[in-house]
């Protein structure tokens, strides 16, 4: 039986831009980063109440893991915006907004009543998005 | 946002946790963190801890103990950590840092050094292996 997911992945274009956006906007924690040579970190962060769970800031570089066409490809896709990598809550969604906006997060959907709760949708440095829900108590 | 009721509140209440974020290190009390806000001090109370959880007061002192982790962390004397978040007294420093952590400056210091060293010198201790394989990544 499956338990619980530790690690994660969101594929970034740039880990030094991801490392601000994650933990000096968002307010992530750094849990590991280490230099795994030619400019590659192996840099994983955990949301502020979820210590358990690694992000992995994956870097999509040219190497083993991905060809320079895969490169090209994945940098296209991620950049105009193709992937919704996870959701996030928070206990209440407007003050959430109104700090993230004030840090220069952009937002693609301000928070907006849904049936689940309130919702936002925003944007990190290298185009992938997120949904970011206060949920009905 | 226009569901949510007095969506100004929220604002200054925002603005007054950047304040503390941006100035733990400086001398803070309540009063003027509520000036911030323009709340009177037992309001601004109020709506700080229902949106944060935290009163302001407990809410600088956590700032100032994460920021402290970080300097430590970087390598700074647990004095220099103290006094560059605002804590000037070793001793109420050491004693918040204790309570919130759980550990002294000290052994926090000592520990998340050997962690990174560790780090430093073999990274593949922290990296699942199906990433290192995939990566090329090898002991």
């Amino acid at each position: 039986m499956i338990t619980k997911i530790t690690h994660t992945c969101i594929y970034v274009l740039n880990q030094k831009s991801a490392y601000d956006f994650y933990v000096n906007k968002l307010g992530f924690h750094v849990h590991t980063d280490a230099p795994m040579g030619e400019g590659v970190r192996w840099l994983t962060v955990t949301p502020p109440e979820q210590p358990e769970l690694e992000i992995t800031l994956f870097l999509v570089a040219e190497g083993q893991m991905f060809d320079k066409e895969t490169v090209q490809t994945m940098t296209s896709l991620i950049r105009k915006g193709t992937f919704g990598a996870a959701v996030f809550t928070c206990k209440n969604l407007a003050a959430t907004y109104e700090e993230l906006t004030a840090k220069g997060v952009v937002f693609k959907k301000p928070p907006t009543k849904e049936f689940y709760g309130y919702e936002a949708l925003f944007v990190d440095d290298s185009g992938n998005w997120f949904s970011l829900t206060e949920v009905n108590e | 946002m226009e569901q949510y009721e007095k969506i100004y509140l929220y604002r200054r209440v925002v603005k007054a946790k950047l304040y503390i974020d941006n100035h733990f290190a400086d001398n803070l009390d309540l009063n003027n963190i509520s000036e911030q806000a323009h709340f009177s001090k037992f309001h601004f109370i109020r709506i700080f801890k229902s949106v944060y959880r935290l009163t302001p007061k407990n809410y600088l002192i956590k700032v100032r103990i994460e920021n402290a982790k970080k300097l430590l962390a970087e390598g700074h004397t647990v004095l220099q950590s103290g006094c560059m978040v605002g804590l000037e007294s070793p001793t109420s420093f050491a004693g918040m840092f204790k309570k919130i952590t759980g550990l002294t400056p000290s052994s926090y210091q000592k520990l998340e050094n050997e962690r990174r060293t560790k780090m430093l010198q073999n990274p593949l201790l922290f990296v699942p292996n199906c990433f290192a394989e995939n990566q090329g990544w090898t002991k």
